[in-house]
């Protein structure tokens, strides 16, 4: 049993993510966020994670989806990624999840089907069709690459 | 084996600190050729390297040794004398000794056949069986320019056959065997040489248990990460702190007090186990002077004070080439050739004087010497003919800020090119790494009399002071290296003091004006209007400007923390730290906002405007309009434009960090216009590359761009906005600011004028 694959899921905007529980540092309540001005937008902003500085980068703005409804504070689903660590904002956390059907057969990473938005493509590495729901496993790192657009600076045009 | 492994790392470890040492002790004894002591302590350094070579069976490092030694052990009996000639043959040996040591770190031996044993060897028995005279001074030591790598001992082929005939007794006899044969030493003696040398494996490191007992050797990595937790600490210090303020629970306070006292003393203690004393980048100086002198024909007294003036050791690091350049600098155009100066009425040795201290909290290193100094008429001639700086401001300069020139890119003023200085990219790039560590630095010069470079860097770079400023709800930090002054304006005073040049904001501040920009500006959003200001004064470079805040609050002992990936290519920050509430604080990069957004270069120190006349009163000229750095404009004169090329960028080919094409029958060196003017490269996916073909006389440089857009007929105004490295100032040109490209800088940099 114990060397099936378990994911930590979660929802964002109604999509059902999971992450591999091995790049899962840890999940936490919403976190006051210091703003980074002229940062991309996905960049959320910084976190006190016990002393240690950790960048927000919003799942919803990461794949397109709009913005949160004022008021509702994100959760954070801090990940490994690269070397550092990365906290994922999303709308609600779900429960670690085995990779089996209810008989206790493995699933199999699925292809994500071609008419999924190539944004949400672009971050998720497969999907698991579980009895009740579809989950989309995220590649953590992919989700935190979020590159700097090269800034216009100067801006006097 | 990986006990092997380990006692090889310990022994390198060892060997490279005891052969610095060696360096030092040896030029000292040429001066002080009767010291048994310092001769006793170099004897004793080679004979542990020599007995450890043994026991780890590196066998060429230890016949080297052993030569060595025996010319030592002979010159600490007072057999031999210490003179010229013999300090050569030692000094080669170290060298050898400390390639071959290089070869063990790289490859695991010390068989690398590029190191040449059996010369050195020679010329030590040469001198050993009294042949001492037949050493000559090596034409060419190699390892003088370069001293940061291993040197390697290159003797002239020819001299060294001769030291083989000389001492042409075969390595394969035993030395004892030929010293007995000579009758230097009995037979007891050689005896008891042999039996200390089998013991030297076990009784290594003995003679310095006494140093070595005091201190323990840490890993650098365990003392990086109790540097962490330290400024960890120090941030839960400063939060409790703040609660403990409006609370009434007197134990409470009395043990946050407690906190605070020690929290203090700890980092400063684990401060300074990363502190080392700077003696240790100067112990590799006099060998330096002495080999330049030697090689440039100078006589020259070196000096040193403040050994142990202590720094953190990454900044020791960083510093060691900047020093090292500095150093030759001073001999190669300070100190004059010995004729030179008894012909001004100096003594013929010239005084280079190292000094360092510590100095309101940061480290003062001075480099001084009692050369020609700098001729700040000669520096105005050549920053003129090189376009660095016009004759009108030249007359406006002061003496000092004249002298400074030299630390401006592309300025060499040595007459001739020489091995050790004068290629034109030394001291700018002493500054830039001095200004990398939160350093400046400081040339003061009086012609005839001397030189005084004065370094100044901080102590450490993980806790800094900085000044805490609040932009609406938001709280930054500036560090206070970049801090000048705070400067506070009323309503009142604004409208006589600020000004807008082209809708650039500028102050007048005591005759010089200042480039403002608002920190909302800095953070990417639109300028509010001013109504009174608070402006924070910083310095970049030598680019000082305004940044018009909000609030200030205080200064505080803040810890650098890095940020994300995410965020590091914007050039706003430096990194984030942690305040007293727990919140982060953005850590303001001053000299990367000073890039970003073009403050007007040196408006504050140079006006420029007259500069800026003479160029903008020219007539009508056709300018060829380009796109670079991904929807920037710039412009260059048409005239200057000989070719319009698109390259495949398959052509492009890589000589060193140069890019070329290969175009008609020659090499065109190329430069992308995007760096060269200070804006970021755009990432492009074609695989053509847009390059304008400028040619002047024989040279030829293609500049890469984005793309042309236009050509355009006009009068151009030109005003100093956005004037910086490669370009003159900007101008509106078909209703858009565009920047004036100074096509000099742009070739400069390719090389191409060289």
């Amino acid at each position: 049993m114990g060397q099936r694959s378990q994911y930590c899921t979660f929802w964002v905007d109604g999509l059902f993510f999971g992450v591999g529980v091995s790049a899962v540092q840890e999940v936490l309540r919403y976190q006051p966020l210091t703003v980074v001005p002229s940062a991309p937008e996905a960049i959320q902003g910084l976190i006190n994670l016990r002393g240690q500085i950790v960048t927000a980068v919003d799942l919803r703005c990461r794949i397109g989806l709009p913005p949160r409804a004022e008021g509702d504070l994100p959760m954070n689903v801090i990940v490994r990624s690269r070397g550092e660590v990365v906290s994922l904002l999303v709308d609600d956390i779900g429960d670690v999840i085995t990779a089996q059907d209810p008989d206790g057969v493995e699933l199999e990473l699925e292809a994500v089907p071609a008419n999924v938005p190539s944004v949400v493509q672009d971050v998720v590495t497969g999907v698991l069709a579980l009895p009740d729901a579809v989950l989309l496993v995220l590649d953590a790192d992919r989700a935190a690459d979020v590159s700097v657009v090269p800034e216009p600076t100067g801006g006097t045009s | 084996m990986d006990d092997d492994a380990e006692i090889i790392a310990e022994f390198l470890v060892e060997s490279h600190e005891n052969l610095d040492q060696l360096d030092r002790d040896l030029v000292e004894l040429e001066r002080r050729p009767g010291s048994r002591e310092l001769l006793s302590s170099i004897f004793r350094t080679i004979h542990t390297i020599k007995g450890t070579s043994g026991f780890l069976a590196f066998n060429r490092l230890e016949a080297l040794t052993h030569v060595g030694e025996n010319l030592l052990s002979k010159l600490r009996d007072g057999e031999l004398e210490m003179t010229g000639p013999v300090t050569e043959p030692l000094l080669s040996m170290v060298d050898t000794v400390r390639a071959l040591l290089g070869s063990v770190e790289a490859t695991g031996t010390d068989t690398a056949a590029d190191v040449d044993v059996d010369a050195v060897v020679a010329a030590l028995r040469a001198v050993l069986e009294g042949g001492a005279a037949v050493w000559e001074e090596p034409t060419d030591v190699a390892g003088i320019t370069e001293p940061a790598t291993t040197p390697e001992v290159d003797s002239p082929e020819a001299e060294v056959t001769d030291l083989k005939l000389v001492g042409d007794e075969g390595p394969s006899r035993l030395l004892g065997e030929i010293m007995i044969e000579r009758g230097v030493v009995t037979d007891a003696e050689i005896a008891e040489a042999l039996a200390e040398q089998k013991a030297s494996a076990e009784d290594e490191g003995e003679h310095r248990r006494g140093v070595v007992d005091s201190s323990v050797r840490v890993d650098v990595e365990l003392l990086d990460s109790l540097v962490q937790l330290v400024g960890e600490l120090v941030l839960t210090r400063n939060q409790v702190m703040q609660r403990t303020e409006s609370v009434d629970d007197i134990e409470l306070v009395r043990a946050a007090q407690r906190l605070d006292l020690v929290a203090s003393e700890l980092q400063e203690g684990i401060m300074k186990t990363r502190m080392q004393p700077i003696g240790q980048v100067w112990s590799k100086m006099p060998r330096i002077v002495r080999d330049l002198a030697v090689q440039l024909g100078r006589e020259v007294n070196l000096e040193m004070e403040g050994h142990e003036t202590e720094l953190d050791r990454s900044l020791l690091e960083a510093l060691k080439g900047p020093l090292t350049h500095l150093v030759r600098n001073a001999l190669d155009h300070g100190i004059e050739q010995p004729a030179d100066r008894v012909a001004a009425g100096k003594t013929a040795t010239g005084r280079l004087l190292l000094r360092s201290f510590h100095e309101s909290g940061q480290v003062v290193v001075e480099i001084s010497d009692d050369g020609k100094g700098i001729d700040p008429d000669q520096i105005a001639r050549v920053a003129i003919e090189r376009g660095v700086i016009t004759r009108d401001q030249a007359a406006r300069m002061e003496t000092r800020e004249i002298v400074n020139l030299i630390f401006r890119p592309g300025f060499s003023t040595a007459t001739e090119v020489t091995n050790v200085s004068g290629r034109g990219v030394g001291m700018d790039v002493v500054r830039t790494n001095i200004e990398r560590i939160g350093g400046t630095v400081d040339m003061q010069s009086q012609v005839g009399i001397g030189t005084t470079c004065r370094v100044r860097i901080p102590l450490t770079l993980a806790i800094i002071p900085a000044l805490v400023v609040g932009e609406g709800e938001e709280t930054y930090a500036i560090p206070q290296a970049n801090l000048v002054e705070l400067v506070r304006l009323e309503a009142d005073d604004l409208a006589g003091s600020v000004e807008e040049l082209a809708g650039a904001p500028v102050l007048r501040l005591r005759g010089h004006l200042l480039p403002l920009v608002s920190m909302a500006e800095v953070l990417g959003r639109e300028r509010p209007a001013f109504e009174s200001l608070t402006i924070v004064v910083v310095q970049a470079d030598d680019l000082r400007f305004g940044i018009c805040v909000d609030e200030v609050h205080d200064t505080q002992e803040i810890v650098v923390k890095p940020i994300g990936r995410q965020l590091k290519a914007l050039p706003t920050y430096a990194g984030a730290t942690i305040m007293g509430d727990g919140r982060v604080a953005l850590i303001l990069d001053v000299p990367g906002i000073a890039h970003a957004h073009a403050v007007a270069q040196n408006v504050a120190q140079n006006p420029r405007s007259d500069a800026a006349k003479a160029t903008g009163e020219a007539a009508s000229t056709a300018l060829l309009v380009l796109e670079v750095g991904g929807g920037r404009r710039a412009t260059l004169p048409l005239r200057e434009v000989s070719r319009l090329e698109e390259f495949s960028v398959d052509r492009i080919e890589h000589s060193g960090s140069a890019e070329a094409v290969q175009y008609r029958d020659g090499i065109l060196p190329l430069v992308r216009l995007a760096p060269a003017i200070g804006l970021v490269e755009s990432v492009r996916d074609d695989d053509q590359v847009s390059v304008v073909v400028h040619e002047s006389g024989a040279r030829r440089i293609g500049i890469v761009i984005d793309r042309v857009l236009d050509v355009f007929d006009v009068t151009v105004v030109c005003s100093d906005v956005g004037r910086r490295a490669g370009v003159l100032g900007s101008a509106v040109i078909g209703d858009r600011v565009t920047d004036l490209v100074d096509l000099d800088a742009v070739v400069a940099l390719s090389g191409a004028g060289a």
